[in-house]
Order: structure tokens, then sequence, then C-alpha cells
């Protein structure tokens, strides 16, 4: 028995591409901004000037570094939001309804006016995308920018979620995860998109791309292939001046 | 996890009184009319004091009814209307049972059948989140409904019962850290498959997302020290089970020994329900590189 | 199953009222912005699609330019002080008494001494403006921050190639297929490299990041040189070693485009040594290889020798290509001589040597398009050498920072990678010669314009600012034996040397956003020190200071008199080709700002307030000739004043008719075409100039029809300096302009006429056991400077910086998370919370830039983490070298520039295991004259 349904026709999500992501926080803030005068209630910031500012935040970048013994370390910066789960267990705990998976496109949202601010749903969801507003005590997430993707009011080449019309880098991709054409499912088979913590069983629609090998830690022999490009021309060409005057001729 | 209080007095003595109402269901006692209302009164006190506290850590308190809706998915849902349930049918028992003197036994067995579903369905509240590992086992529910019988038994003066169920209790309790303890590494989930970036090497954060602190921080990355773990975890044993079996298999049982049986029962209750929480480790805290720091 | 109903959402909600397009200032990027407006109210910022910089996108600052924008910290009115300096006790006043007591104190000072004011500007986009302003009042003490940010960068550029990287130029995003880019966290152009290495990544271009630090563009870099600090001209000098050996250079762009085969005087002790042999007509002479006859480098048709020696008169001249080559073959220059100084294996840097040499000559491109060069050369297409380069502060704020940036544009130069397809493109106005460039002035006549633009560039000895007893003209010292090249001026000494009378005292401060009292000057505390120092009759050293914000700054205390600026959003601005646009390298663009909101205080863009001032001053160019305002704002300024005829602050919509572009009399509705433009202008350069400017016609004809110059002005790139020469020549006794004893040594070493790399001045002067660690900021991404703190936002993100410490530090001191470390440098000591990364040069720590705030500062609480564990490394370096012993002071930057040398610091580290919560040193707090923000924020509320 679920409350969530058994397939979506669509299955609409992002695909962040870790090789890209400077950590630039651009979506970070430009999620705040556009969501906390949108859909729900504002995204409140406690103690906003003081000792301890706490705010709202459907977005959010980390930063991990990657090391392994002998090599050089590496730094990768890592967004983190709402997955959109296929089997979203913050769906299913929720005693109330106010967290439901849609039917049409799998957004899982929260209706404001029947959140009673219980929480469970955060304590359920491995990937922290949930917090709840301590101004308005209702539980906040990534509403994959509902508002937007549809919006008539928004020019249709707008209407995309606002952390990817705003992300500098281009390192997050929206589209429709069901249709294998689409550029999201393209690029995810590409590039082995990555699902997170899938032994939590969540089946996340959302997609990490992992960073690409990186030449100063995956050596790959280059200098052997490259080593012909410096030869140097004294040797084989009587000396710098000489091979001047013939390269010089030559043009 | 952050160990609120409202939530820890919530399933403690909630845990409590369905426990007292399980015992009073079963017509364990042989009592009538004060003494009836007495021990009626403790038990919905308790139970109701502790549904009551539970909704003090709600953002929107005054929709708690939107909460029954979900049942057939949601065992929070579940629990209010197991609860809910429990309360109106024990009420109608216990009614019955003072002001009329009349014990409807199908209405108590009923009512004590939703008493354990009611906690059955707490303890799975916390036992299915595969978020927080440790909760996330066979003996979460075990426990939770072992801490009831034993408590029931106390608090409806079934002594000799009581003593036996309090040293189950103390072993489920123990059991419960045991393979706790060990949870969070069999259920697989670390900073590697959390960012997915394990594959490259060792992972671990460098910089967080916010300099202070958030939701996710207070709510669901609270650490103990190991130490302080440990001495609690002690307190804890001695209290719940030690204390309240040594005294009512070797002193005389008296309304003294009970209520420090029953005082001390408390203390361990709640210490431990504290650690239940403060000790429980949320996957999400891997993002935040906290697993390293407990580990 | 879904037993749920889903409630029914209205997925079309109204955006807002009105969308109003201006330009960003949350930073100097100056993107273009969408201002969504609700009743009345900023709703939602986003980027402008249209927009050149950023096309549509925005950074986190952008987005919070809401929260700046209602930020608490906002100034309300002028203020007066009415305590101590520094205290922050003011008193509100009104406009006119504003003006009154700023004209009380000036009009004195132009009457007997204009150079008793020193007017310096921080982030100024209006430098236009306020060095017009300042050539009007007649002092010469006048420059905007460039002296301390990377002066070394755009002057080595300049004097190399007539363009710098900046956003001055950029890589040819499209069509590069290698990118390096050294000691860049963030750097002015922030959304397009964003953007362009984002367009890297997706055709499979690899970019190479050389930098100490592996974070932001670095992490995504494919590669990671992991630098030490100040090393980079020996890395690059390294590469250019091994191509000059591989004869992977190309000859041919050398031969046409650059002085390389310039014929070099080479007669040991000549006072001609090192100068170029010229004609009658002075033009530099090169060999023609058919005829062995030296001729004019820009005749038609000659083919140029680069490798042999002319004879004349028992003189040798030799092309500079060989003393190039000469150079940097020598062994001192290989690799495996420079890899362990460097800290980057030998085999690492061969390794990107060839990459550079494979994908320039293998790979070369071509764009079918037909183009003349200046010497009337036709070509049939457009040939690319797809590799190119960007660097900013980390290889330009080190005190051998100049010779780094020319060694870095040399390799590019000798990898014909500059102009071309594929390679580094300049942005119009650049590229420009260095002869079209103003020389610096500084002759001041009381009551009288000074006699020309204050900064410019040198071009030998006799340009530099100096009076008959080889004193200072100008209050830093700029263009003198100390820093010749200095063409931004050293804002960083001016506090100090005002401070110490050297070479003069001062009478009125006046600055402009600049908060000098903390995150922007060297030695902080030491300069809160300087501005409350008072005499023995108890005045203040530095007598007046005038300073505008929008914000209640650290610098805001120090004042005697505020004048405060609006936001972004409430004021006229002009974004211009006279100062630093928004040009692509395929076209030419400027922009403006106009208040989309009107501010709601008694406040006044500077601009205006600037104009309003000079007005009362009855400045030259301000006032009509019956003495009324000539201009009543800055909106009419950038409308009806011109620079040249015809050529005004604005290059869109020029004339009556608007249609003008670049030239064109005043358009009384300039503004608004602007406006409905989409807040800027641009005008795309024909196909046939995109590439190779310098030379091109096409290029050099558009450039003149746009008033960017007013004659073609092709030029050869500068590889060998001769201007750097003649300085050399001067410190070996040469010529009329000798520079004085104690710098003759230095002179002869660093002014060498092809890059060289010296030992950073700082770690030169300390003991290095002692001082083993280099320390550097970065810039974060999500913060700018000290002004995006009381950010509401942006604070949550950046609310304290840890010392990040390399993995080899933090265990050979046994660190352990928590901890909390002493720094200590030669000049002070600071205590700070620390944080291991092993993604780090070995021996360097480091930590985010500007994010400790004085307490009391930005409206924030005083117990506010910026305060409490926020800390700034400027505490740690002096303006002022650690002393010799000589009598002498030597200041902490770049001896060719003056570039404030802030990545030179040298420290040592203690490990605090218990810290108290509190970083050191803690000043005392300030007091707020705007109260304090309030405790929760809801913004968006307004909107439902
Ligand atoms: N340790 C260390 N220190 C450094 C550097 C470093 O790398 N390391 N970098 C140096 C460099 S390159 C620079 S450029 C400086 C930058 O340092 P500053 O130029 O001091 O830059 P900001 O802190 O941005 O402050 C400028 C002032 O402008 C004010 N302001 C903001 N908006 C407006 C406005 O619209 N109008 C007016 N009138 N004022 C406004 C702000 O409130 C602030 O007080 O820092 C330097 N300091
Ligand atoms: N978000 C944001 N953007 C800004 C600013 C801001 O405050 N915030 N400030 C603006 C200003 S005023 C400026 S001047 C620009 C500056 O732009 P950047 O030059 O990008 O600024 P810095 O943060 O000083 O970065 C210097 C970089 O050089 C590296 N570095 C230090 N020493 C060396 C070295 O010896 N070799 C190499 N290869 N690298 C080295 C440092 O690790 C760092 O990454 O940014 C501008 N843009
Ligand atoms: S905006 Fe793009 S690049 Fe910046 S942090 Fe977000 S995903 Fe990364
Ligand atoms: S990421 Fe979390 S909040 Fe989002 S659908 Fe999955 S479980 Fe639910
Ligand atoms: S917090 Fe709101 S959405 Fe989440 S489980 Fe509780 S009622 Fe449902
Ligand atoms: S999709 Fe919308 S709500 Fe979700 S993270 Fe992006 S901007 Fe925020
Ligand atoms: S880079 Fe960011 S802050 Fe700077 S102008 Fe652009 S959007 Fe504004
Ligand atoms: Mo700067």
């Amino acid at each position: 028995m679920t409350t969530l349904p058994q397939s979506t026709e669509r299955r609409l999500g992002l695909a962040i591409d870790l090789d890209i992501c400077v950590g630039c926080h651009a979506c970070v803030i430009n999620c705040k901004e556009w969501n906390t005068s949108n859909y729900g209630a504002p995204l409140s910031d406690m103690d906003a000037y003081g000792a301890n500012p706490v705010g709202t935040f459907l977005n959010r970048i980390h930063t991990f570094e990657v090391k392994s013994e002998g090599c050089n370390a590496q730094t990768v910066h890592f967004p983190r939001s709402c997955l959109h789960c296929e089997d979203a267990p913050c769906v299913t705990v929720c005693p109330t309804g106010a967290s439901y998976k849609r039917q049409e496109d799998g957004i899982v949202l929260v209706n404001e006016s029947d959140c009673i601010g219980c929480g469970l749903c955060a304590w359920s969801c491995p990937y922290g995308a949930r917090e709840i507003d301590r101004a308005e005590g209702v539980m906040k997430k990534c509403t994959l920018c509902i508002d937007r993707i549809y919006n008539d009011n928004i020019p249709q080449e707008d209407r995309m979620p606002a952390c990817v019309r705003t992300c500098p880098a281009g390192a997050r991709h929206f589209g429709d995860f069901a249709d294998p054409e689409s550029n999201v499912s393209k690029l995810s088979a590409e590039r082995g998109g990555m699902e997170l913590m899938p032994e939590q069983g969540t089946k996340p629609v959302n997609r990490y791309l992992p960073p690409r090998p990186k030449a100063d830690i995956a050596t790959d022999g280059d200098i052997d292939v490259l080593a012909p490009f410096l030869a140097p021309i004294e040797e084989k060409q009587g000396g710098f001046i000489s091979w001047l005057d013939k390269a010089l001729e030559a043009i | 996890m952050h160990p609120a209080p409202s939530v820890i007095l919530f399933t403690s003595l909630s845990g409590l009184g369905f426990g007292l109402l399980l015992f009073l269901g079963l017509g364990v006692l042989d009592v009538s009319g004060w003494v009836a209302f007495a021990f009626c009164f403790v038990a919905f006190g308790l139970s109701v004091g502790g549904l009551m506290a539970s909704t003090f850590h709600l953002g929107n308190p005054q929709r708690a009814m939107k909460a029954f809706k979900q049942w057939r998915s949601s065992w929070l849902s579940r629990e209010g209307v197991a609860a809910v349930a429990a309360l109106t049918v024990m009420g109608a028992y216990c009614a019955a049972w003072i002001f009329l003197n009349m014990r409807i036994a199908a209405l108590g067995f009923l009512g004590a059948l939703l008493c354990l579903a009611t906690v059955f369905c707490t303890a799975m509240i916390y036992a299915q989140l595969k978020t927080i590992p440790r909760w996330n086992q066979a003996m979460t529910p075990v426990m939770f409904l072992s801490f009831m019988f034993a408590g029931g038994a106390l608090l409806s003066a079934q002594l000799s019962l009581a003593a036996v169920l309090l040293a189950i209790t103390t072993i489920v309790q123990l059991l419960h850290w045991m393979l706790g303890d060990r949870r969070f590494g069999e259920a697989g989930s670390d900073i590697g498959t959390a960012t997915g970036l394990g594959g490259l090497g060792k992972v671990r954060l460098l910089e967080s997302p916010h300099s202070g602190t958030n939701y996710l921080l207070s709510e669901f990355c609270h650490t103990v020290g190991r130490k302080h773990a440990q001495k609690l975890r002690g307190i804890g044993i001695v209290a719940i089970g030690v204390v309240p079996v040594a005294l009512l298999t070797f002193a005389p049982h008296s309304h003294a020994t009970a209520a420090i049986a029953v005082l001390s029962h408390l203390i361990g209750l709640l210490s431990t329900r504290w650690l239940f929480f403060a000790e429980a480790e949320h996957v999400v805290g891997l993002y935040y590189d906290k697993h390293r720091h407990a580990a | 199953m879904n037993d749920m109903k889903q409630p029914k959402l209205d997925t079309s909600p109204k955006v807002s009222d009105e969308i109003r397009k201006t330009t960003c200032y949350m930073c100097a990027c100056r993107c273009g912005i969408n201002v969504h407006l609700q009743d009345g109210k900023v709703k939602y910022i986003e980027g402008n699609r249209d927009h050149p910089i950023n096309r549509g996108v925005l950074c986190a600052k952008g987005s919070a330019g809401i929260m700046q924008h209602y930020a608490p910290s906002r100034l309300r009115a002028p203020l007066k002080r009415v305590g101590e300096r520094g205290s922050g006790e003011f008193e509100e006043i009104s406009w006119d008494e504003a003006f009154e007591i700023a004209c009380g104190w000036l009009k004195p000072v132009r009457e007997k001494d204009p150079s008793k004011l020193a007017f310096f500007t921080g982030r100024d986009q209006s430098q236009s403006l306020t060095n017009w302003w300042a050539q009007n009042f007649g002092t010469p003490n006048y420059a905007a921050h460039g002296g301390f940010c990377s002066v070394n960068m755009a002057a080595g550029g300049i004097y190399t190639m007539g363009g710098a990287f900046w956003e001055f130029g950029a890589p040819d995003w499209e069509r590069t297929k290698l990118f390096m880019i050294f000691g860049v966290a963030e750097d002015h152009d922030s959304n397009p490299i964003k953007i362009g290495l984002g367009r890297l990544k997706a055709r499979g271009a690899k970019i190479i990041g050389v930098n100490p630090i592996r974070s932001g563009y670095n992490s995504v870099a494919d590669e990671w040189v992991g630098i030490t600090p100040g090393t980079d001209g020996l890395f690059i000098l390294a590469m250019i070693h091994e191509l000059l050996k591989a004869g992977k250079v190309d000859l041919d762009y050398l031969r046409r485009y650059t002085n390389m085969p310039f014929l070099v005087n080479c007669e040991k002790g000549s006072p001609e040594n090192g100068l170029f042999l010229r004609d009658g007509d002075g033009k530099p002479q090169i060999l023609d290889r058919t005829t062995g006859k030296p001729v004019a480098f820009d005749e038609a048709g000659v083919k140029a020798d680069m490798g042999k020696d002319y004879v004349a008169n028992g003189i040798t001249y030799r092309p500079a290509f060989m003393l190039l080559a000469e150079k940097y073959m020598a062994v001192e220059y290989a690799p495996d001589a420079v890899a362990d100084r460097c800290g980057i294996p030998a085999e690492q840097i061969r390794k990107i040597a060839a990459q550079l040499a494979r994908i320039a000559f293998e790979q070369e491109i071509t764009i079918n398009q037909p183009w003349t060069d200046f010497r009337g050369q036709k070509h049939d297409k457009m040939i690319g050498r797809p590799v190119s380069f960007h660097a900013m502060r980390g290889i330009s704020a080190h005190s051998n920072g100049f010779q780094t940036c020319r060694a870095l544009h040399i390799l590019q130069i000798l990898l014909g990678s500059v102009e071309c397809p594929g390679g580094f493109r300049f942005k119009p106005p650049y590229p420009k010669p260095l002869s079209a460039h103003p020389k610096p002035h500084a002759i001041v006549t009381p009551n009288s314009p000074l006699n020309g633009p204050h900064l410019g560039f040198v071009q030998g000895p006799e340009d530099l600012l100096l009076h008959d007893d080889g004193s200072a003209k100008r209050i830093d010292k700029a263009f003198t034996w100390e820093n010749p090249m200095s063409s931004h001026g050293l804002m960083h000494m001016v506090i100090s040397n005002a401070h110490a009378g050297d070479p003069y005292k001062i009478d009125v401060l006046f600055m402009y956003m600049a908060n000098m009292a903390w995150n922007s000057s060297m030695n902080t505390s030491g300069t809160m020190k300087m501005l409350t120092d008072k005499d023995k009759n108890g005045d203040y050293v530095i007598p007046k200071i005038i300073y505008s914000d929008s914000y209640s700054s650290e610098m805001v205390a120090f004042a005697d008199l505020i004048l405060p600026d609006t936001t972004y959003l409430e004021r006229h601005d002009c974004i211009s080709l006279l100062d630093r646009p928004i040009c692509e390298a395929d076209a030419a663009a400027d922009s403006i700002r106009w208040p989309v909101v009107e501010p709601d205080r008694d406040v006044r863009g500077f601009q205006s307030a600037l104009i309003q001032l000079g007005a009362k001053l009855g400045l030259p160019d301000m006032v009509n000739e019956d003495g009324s305002a000539k201009y009543a704002d800055y909106a009419d300024y950038i409308q009806n004043h011109e620079r040249r005829p015809g050529v005004g602050p604005l290059a869109g919509f020029r004339g009556k008719d608007g249609k003008g572009k670049g030239r064109g009399e005043p358009n009384p509705n300039q503004i608004q075409a602007y406006i409905d433009n989409g807040g800027f202008w641009i005008d795309h350069i024909p196909d046939e100039g995109l590439f190779f400017k310098p030379w091109n016609n096409a290029y050099q004809d558009w450039a003149v029809e746009r008033g960017i110059y007013d004659s073609p002005q092709p030029f050869v790139f500068d590889v060998y300096s001769e201007i750097i020469q003649k300085f050399r020549l001067a410190a070996q006794g040469h010529g009329e302009h000798q520079p004085p004893e104690h710098l003759r040594e230095r002179l002869q070493n660093v002014m060498d006429p092809l890059p060289i790399w010296y030992e950073p001045f700082e770690e030169a002067a300390v003991d290095k056991d002692e001082y083993p660690i280099h320390a550097l900021t970065q810039r974060p991404m999500a913060m700018y400077h000290s002004w995006g703190t009381q950010n509401a936002w942006l604070r949550q993100i950046h609310g304290t910086n840890p010392l990040y410490i390399s993995g080899k530090i933090w265990e050979s001191h046994g660190f352990a998370e928590g901890d909390w470390a002493w720094v200590t440098s030669t000049h002070g000591k600071i205590k700070v919370p620390v944080v291991r990364m092993d993604a780090l040069n070995a021996d360097t720590v480091w930590t985010w830039n500007a994010i400790g705030k004085r307490k009391g500062a930005w409206a924030l609480d005083e117990t506010a983490p910026e305060a409490k564990k926020g800390f700034l490394l400027n505490h740690l370096i002096h303006e002022l070298l650690p002393s010799k012993d000589d009598g002498m002071r030597w200041t902490n930057s770049d001896p060719i520039t003056g570039q404030a040398a802030w990545f030179d610091l040298r420290v040592k580290i203690e490990r605090v295991a218990e810290g108290d919560g509190q970083s050191q040193p803690e000043h005392p707090p300030q007091k707020s004259p705007v109260g304090r923000g309030p405790q929760n924020v809801k913004y968006g509320e307004d909107f439902k």
C-alpha cells in the first residue's frame, strides 16, 4: 500500500555535472530568490544579521576533497537538492498527505496548507533535501520550479528551473528522464550518470555526472605520445641558427 | 538525531501510559471506584500527555487533525488512528468500570490490542527509517513493546511479572544497542555512496555549504561523545532494569518499593530514550562528513 | 494506485508587474539584469539573456542583490562626525550642509595648493568621470584602486601587446582547444569565465589550472599544477625554454607582428646598448633577408631575418629574437633546473609544453575569411593556434609579478596565439599601442586644472613625475624610480605616505568606495592608527577625511564627512568605452544603470554629488560662463558631456537621431534609448576585422569610425621592451635622468627588457627557515570583498573563514580538527581557526578574503560570526618591506609597477589546541550610525 503513483507519465529532474560545477552557489541563491516570493511560504532567515543566522534553502553546495594514496588530492563541488525519487520515502511517511508525488511528471511537492510540520518526511529523506521553515513551520523542498516550467507568463526559453537558468557554468540540466531522447537521458547515458545512495532504495530521478579523470591524478602515460613534440632541433638540424635560417627560408 | 524533549517525553510517557492501559484492559487489577479511577487517570494522563507533548514539535499543531488521513501508508498516521481508537475504546471501558463498575472484557481486550498497536506504530515510525540505520532494525519495535509491557506491568502493580518483564526489557535494550552499533556499517551508506565519489578515493568534506548551522545540522547531526554515551548507557541499564528488578525481587513488596522502582525505571527510560535519539545517526550527516567525527 | 487527490496547482502564476533592465553591481563584472518589480518593489532579479556579458546567467551575488538593496546597513543621510575618529559617532546632516563643509575644506586647498587634496577611488566604475573631476580640481593626487589590485596584469599586457587579460580580452571560448588559467580564483570577468569554462567542457577542450590551491576553477580543470607561490615566471620561462629548443614557435607570426626581428644594439657600455637601431625617422630597423640590408620594420613586402647579426661602424646589432633565444635556451631555465623551486615535477612542465606545441601547431584551425594587414598584404584566410591563456592576481600580486605577466604574454606570442582564431582575443577599445596611451601628468597650478591626465604609461625616465630635487610629485610616489611604470598609481601607499608626510603632508583625503580602514589596506591595524593619529597640537595628522560609501562599512567610522551613496538599483551609471567597458572580442558594447527604483532615503548617487560639488567649487567644465552648474546630475553629464567632439561617455545611440555609433553629437534621448534596448548597446565588428586586430586594416578602420582611435594605430608587439631597457640604461649611469644611488642596483636587476624571474622581495628579506610558509587569500565566488557581508543570504554561506592548511603542515604541526593557530609574519600575529586541505601546495596556507569584520560595522550584531571567528590576513601584510637598516622605506610592491605584493606573504604557524572562539587581533566595536538589522527576514512575504 502506498500513496506513491505506480509510475509517472514523465520523470522530470536534473542532471548535475560534477565535472563542471565550480561551486559558485549561484543556483543556491537564485533558487532562494525565486522561491521566497513564489510557491508557498517565503523562505525565511532567522537572526538574519545576528550571531547565528539560519535560513531555509532548497539547494546547497558542498565541497569535498577526494584523495587516494600517493596521488594529488582533488576537490569536487557538489550541489544537493531534492532528487524527486521514484520510491520517495518522504511521501509515504507523511501522515497528512501534504507530501505527494505528481502523477503527470513525478515532481515531489509539499502542499503547505496540509503540512503540520512534523518533520518526518525530512527524517526519511537520505539526501537532506527537506528543511522546515522556522518562521512558517512548514516543510520546504525543491519544487523543481513547478511555477516556472509550465508558466505561460514566462517566455518559452525560460521555462526551466531557476537554478538551471542561472548556473553560469552550465552544470545543471533539466529534462525528462522518461524520454530516452531527452538531453538529460542522453547526458546521463554518455557520462555514466550516478544515482546517489542506491542502497537506500529511493530510486532517485536526478542523476549526477561524475568528474572526468584528471591528468595529474590518473596519468595516462601521455609523455611518450607527447615527447616527439619537444624533440630538440639542435641535434637533428645542426644548431638553432641553422634551423632558424632554414625555417625562415621555408616560410 | 536531535534529542528533542518533546519527542522523548512523548515516546516514553505514552509508552508507559498505553502499557498501563493495556494491563487495565486485560483486567489484571482487582479494584474499583476511586482506585480504578486513579489508575485510569494515571494511564490516560500519561498516554494523552505524551501525545500532547508530541504536538509541541509540530510546526503547525493547529492542523494536527489532518494527520489521520494517510493511515494506508504512514506509520505516523496509523499511530494517530490507533491512539485515538485505543483511547476511545479504553475510555469507554474505563468509564463503564469506574462509573458502572462493569468490566466489559471484550472491550478491554480490544482496547489492549489497540494499545499494543499504538505503541507498535510508534515504534515503526522509527524502525521504518532506512535513513537512520540504528533504528531501522527489528529490535526497535521489540524494544518499544518490551518497555510498554514492563512499564505497564510495573504501573499496574503486577510486580512479579514486572520483574521478569523488566529483566527482558533490559536485555532487549542491550541487544538494541549491540545490534544498533553495527547498523550504520551494515546499511552500506558512506560518504562515498552519498556523493558517488567513493570510487575516486577517500572522500572528506572540505567546506560546508554554509558557515553556520541549518535545519539539517541541528535536527539530524547531533553528536554525543562516546564516553558520555557509554556512561549514560550504564546508568540507563541500572535504572531501567537492575534497580527495579533487584527491588522487586529482593525487597519486600510495598508502595514504597514500587514507587522507587517506578521512579528508577522512569529515569532509566528517559535517559535511554534520550540516547535512542542522541546516538541515532542519520545518513544525511554523511554530506556533512559527520560520520567521520562520530566514528 | 494513488489514493491522494493531487491538489490543483496554479502553474502559471504571474511573475511580476514589470521588468526593468539594468546592470548588476554586486561586483565589477557588470552583467545585465532583469529586475522584476511588483507593487513597486523589487521581487526577483534574473540575468538578461540578450546581454553580451552574462547571456542570461547570474551569479550568487547578483541574485542576492535584493538583500543588498534592502540591507539594514545602508546609510540614510549625509553624516558629520561628532565623536573621535574611529568611534562611529555621527550626526545626520542635510546635503546643503554637507556641500558647505566640503567646499569649506576644498576651496582653500584649490586656491593655495591643489596637491593638498588626495582623491582616491576604490572599486570605481566611473573613473573617466572621477579622473576628469580631479584633473579639473588640479590635484596630481588621483588614482583608483588598480595599484593594489592588479596593475601588473594591466601594465604587463599593455607594455607587451597593447592590451591585457582582466576584462580587456578573453580566450576564444568558441574555438580554443587547450586553455591554461594561472592564478585565478574568480576575477572581474566572473560570469564570462564560468560560461566559457562550461563551453570548453561541453566541447571536450582541455583546461589546465595553475594555482597553489585546487578550488573553484582549478577543481574543474582537467589538470592541476599546484605551483609554489611566486614562481610562475620560472615555470613559464621553462616552458619557453622547451618550446624554443624544439623549434615550436611561430616564426612567421613573430616576424610579422612582433619586434622580434628588430635589430638591437649590442655594444657593451654604450648609452645605446639594448636600444633598437633606428632610421632617420626614428623607425626601428630590421634586416631584410633578401638584401641583407636594414630597412624599416613596416616596409611593404619585407621579409625579415631574425637569425643574423648586422654589423655597422663596428657595432653589432642582433635581432631581438636571437637575444631572446640565447637567454631562455640557457640551462637555468630548463625544467629540471626550476622544478624544485616551482614545486612542479620537471616531467609535468615538459608534458604541458609538449601539449602546447602539439595543439598550437598540429591542430591549427583556419577560418576562410580574407583580410588585409597594415603592410597592405592580403591574406586569404585566418590561421589560428587554438591554445589560450588567462591569468589574474595569482601571478600579478607578487613583487615579481610584472615580469611574470610579461613572460606569460611572451609565451602566448611565441606560440602565435594572440588575436588569432582559438587564441586570446582583445576586446575593444583594446588593442591600443603604447604610444596611443597618455603619459602621466602632475603639473600643479593653483586654481587651475592639472596639465593632463594623472595616470598613463611612461615611455622612459624622462616621463617620471619627479621634482628637480628628486622628490615625488604624487603623494603615492607613483612614477618615481621606486616604481617607474606604476600606471595605476599606488592607492595602498596613500594613507601611509600622508601620515608620514613623505613626500609631503596633505590637507584633505577624499575617498570613494574603498574600505581602506579594513580589508583593502595592508597592515589594517596600523592603518586605523594612522587615520586616528594626532600631532602634538592634538590635531589629526591627516586633517580632513571625506568619504563616500553606501553602507556602514569600517571606513565610514574613520571619516569626518560622509557622502552617502545610493544602491546600484537607485542611480544612473555608465559603463563607458572611455573606462572599463563591457565589450566582447567581436563587438563594442557599453551599458548603463538607471534608477529602477527611487531611493527612499536622503542619499545621492556619488557621481551626481561629485558633479554638484564640482559646480559649487566652480571647477572648469562643470560650470557655465555665468557660474551656474553645467550638469544637473550624472544622467545629464552622461548624455551631454563630450570628451572629444562627438565622443562622450556612451557610444551608442549618439546624434540627434540616435543613429550614431561611437561618434555623434549628444542625444537628449540617449539614456531612454539604452533603457529601451535593455540597458546596453552593442555594435559588432565586421567579419573581416574579427581577428589580428592590431594589424588588421578592416578592424582599424572600424575602430576609427567608432571613435576608438582618431586614426588607424597598427603596431607590433613589444616582446623585447626597449622602454624597460631605457630605465636599465639609466640605472647604469646613462642619460640625464638618474635614479638615486640606493635604487641603482635594484633597477639594474629588475629592468630587464626580456622577462626574468627573481625571488619575491619579502621572501628574499625574511629568514625562510623561520617563516617557511606561503600565506594567500582567495575571493569566494559567493561574496564580494567586505560588501557581501551585510547580505542576509550570502553571509550564511561565508560567515566565517578558516585558515586552510596543507596536509604536510597539518601533520608536521600535529593539528587536529577544531584547532586554532597563531599565524605570525615579520609584521604581525593573528589567531585563527584552521582546517586541513590536501589539494593544496604543500608549503601554503590560505583563507577567503575579506570575511572578517570589525565589531559594530555593517549593522551586524557585535557577536556576528564575521567579527568573532572571521579574520583578515591583512594584519600580517605590511605596505613596507621588513626594514633593511638603511633608513629607507621600501614598499612591499613590484619594483616596476608598484603593484601591492599581497601574495608574497611568508608566515610561521603554531598550534593552539583550545581556541576561545575569538580570532585575534580583536578591535573595539564601532558605533553603528544606522542601528542594527531586523531579527528575522521573510523576504517574499510581501508578494504573497
Ligand atoms: N588580504 C588581502 N587583501 C586584499 C586583497 C587580497 O587579495 N588579499 N585584494 C585587494 C584588492 S585587489 C582589492 S580591489 C581591494 C578591495 O577592497 P575595497 O575596494 O575596499 O572593496 P570592498 O570591500 O568591496 O569595499 C568598498 C567599499 O565600497 C562600498 N560600496 C559598495 N557599494 C557601493 C556603492 O554603490 N557606492 C559607494 N559609494 N560605496 C559602495 C562598500 O560598502 C565598501 O565599504 O582589497 C584588497 N585587499
Ligand atoms: N566573487 C567575487 N568576485 C570578485 C571579487 C570578490 O571579492 N568576490 N573581487 C574582484 C576584484 S577587486 C578582483 S581584483 C578580482 C581578482 O580576481 P582573482 O585574481 O581571481 O582574485 P584572487 O582571489 O586574489 O585570486 C588569486 C588566485 O591566485 C592564486 N595564487 C596566489 N599566488 C599565486 C601564485 O604565485 N601563482 C599562481 N599561479 N596562483 C597564485 C590564489 O590561490 C587565487 O586562486 O576579482 C574580482 N571579482
Ligand atoms: S550554479 Fe552551477 S556551477 Fe555554480 S554551484 Fe550551482 S551547479 Fe555549481
Ligand atoms: S530526495 Fe528526499 S525529499 Fe526528494 S523525493 Fe527523494 S526522499 Fe523525497
Ligand atoms: S512535515 Fe509536513 S510534509 Fe512532512 S511529513 Fe509532516 S506533514 Fe508531511
Ligand atoms: S529546481 Fe527550483 S526549487 Fe529546485 S533547486 Fe532548482 S531552483 Fe530550487
Ligand atoms: S558577476 Fe555576479 S555580481 Fe558580478 S555583475 Fe555579474 S551577476 Fe552581478
Ligand atoms: Mo581588486
